[in-house]
């Protein structure tokens, strides 16, 4: 079987990917629990306003604004940060795929996985520029 | 209504969508975006963003079980996550120069689809016994857990499966679902994946192309946190609580009344679409 030759197997790494995903989706819901709390006790009293597009302001769109926002412990800032674990923890899971397939030595998935992973680090941090 | 009442009902009807989609192999996402547009008077933009959130959260959380069970082809995956990011990249872009009444229509026609592919059920093709040139020099074939040992498979139509997976990848961005339909119909009859693998690799590919969409919507703005944070919490819980049902309910009955919810919602969508109100 493919993969089993020296290294992880196949197998091997889908479990510790697996473990992987739970953690990030583990820690993305609490941060996103938390946040959420935290705002609805500060703002839900509010009426909710999504009937027009405005857009989110700069400090939620952008990885850095969003750590800086996050640490002030916002809630607005915990939530988006969740999200943001939420969409990296796929992410991550390629960037371990690329290195299970060098363990196993196989050159043409190292390829394949870093072009995966490449289009990923474009959408979150090169189209922002725009 | 204040923030707290919104935020308690949308909470509520993501936990329904999530238990649902999950019972019926939709996804929760086919019927989040109808939902915050039609009945909560949500801008589609919004909808699309939380959606896709919650499509991560779905595939991610289910992984695990998949993994245990053995049955999903990383190879695969990950070439054909190549196909499906760019999709995501394509599909998110045209996206945001897309009225959102165009959206909205084009939603109810995918939802028909969805639909109707609900309704109807897919026969797995007979297994390919000769190996194919391309995927042996892809690495594809492989095998999968029986009872009483492992079974080999191979893999044919790689061009056509890819093509399909581009497809899948931007329907997923312009629109914020999974479109694991789509994803599992190029699996099983263009490339001939038994069922049990097709459906646990494209769990994990629907992950990585919502996260590839994503990217472009959090960075255009779209992502609203207090919005997406209970479609997320909701989406991701019923979903979980849905999979532990699944081998209980009478999926049959079930997928007909989803079938015919979805449609209506596509009626609706397209109207609305149509109508300028979107």
């Amino acid at each position: 079987m493919a993969g089993q030759k020296q290294g992880w197997s196949d197998h091997q790494v889908e479990i510790f990917a697996g473990n992987l995903l739970r953690c990030g989706v583990i820690t993305a819901a609490s941060l996103v629990i938390i946040g959420v709390l935290i705002y609805l006790f500060h703002n839900g009293l509010a009426l909710p306003d999504y009937k027009s597009f405005k857009g989110e302001p700069q400090e939620l769109r952008h990885v850095g604004g969003i750590l800086k926002y996050a640490f002030s412990f916002h809630g607005r800032g915990l939530i988006q940060l969740g999200l943001l674990v939420l969409i990296a923890t796929p992410i991550a899971r390629v960037a371990l795929s690329i290195f299970a397939f060098l363990r196993q030595r196989d050159k043409l998935y190292v390829i394949v996985t870093s072009i995966v992973l490449v289009v990923l680090c474009y959408s979150l941090f090169g189209a922002s520029s725009h | 209504m204040d923030i707290i009442s919104f935020t308690t009902l949308i909470l509520l009807s993501s936990l329904i969508a999530g238990f649902l989609g999950s019972l019926t192999g939709l996804g929760g996402g086919v019927v989040i975006v109808p939902l915050l547009t039609l009945v909560f008077g949500v801008d589609i933009r919004y909808a699309i963003g939380a959606s896709l959130i919650s499509v991560i959260a779905t595939s991610s959380g289910a992984a695990s079980a998949y993994v245990k069970e053995g049955f999903s082809n990383m190879r695969i995956g990950m070439f054909l996550e190549v196909a499906t990011t760019l999709g995501a990249l394509l599909g998110a872009f045209i996206a945001t120069k897309l009225s959102t009444s165009i959206i909205a229509v084009i939603f109810g026609l995918i939802l028909i689809h969805s639909s109707y592919l609900t309704m109807k059920r897919i026969s797995s093709p007979k297994p390919i016994v000769k190996p194919d040139p391309l995927a042996t020099r892809l690495k594809f074939d492989g095998s999968y857990p029986v009872p009483g040992g492992w079974e080999s498979y191979h893999v044919q139509g790689v061009p056509v499966g890819f093509c399909l997976m581009f497809l899948a990848g931007s329907i997923s961005g312009l629109l914020g679902i999974g479109s694991g339909a789509v994803k599992v119909l190029a699996m099983d009859q263009a490339m001939h994946l038994p069922f049990k693998v097709s459906t646990a690799t494209s769990n994990f590919m629907i992950g990585v192309t919502a996260a590839c969409g994503a990217g472009i919507y959090l960075n255009r703005g779209y992502i609203d946190p207090v919005l997406s944070a209970p479609v997320t919490v909701g989406v991701l819980l019923g979903s979980l609580f849905g999979a532990r049902h699944l081998f209980m309910a009478k999926t049959r009955n079930l997928r007909i009344i989803f079938s015919a919810v979805i449609l209506l919602l596509a009626i609706q969508m397209i109207y609305s679409g149509i109508k300028g109100r979107i």
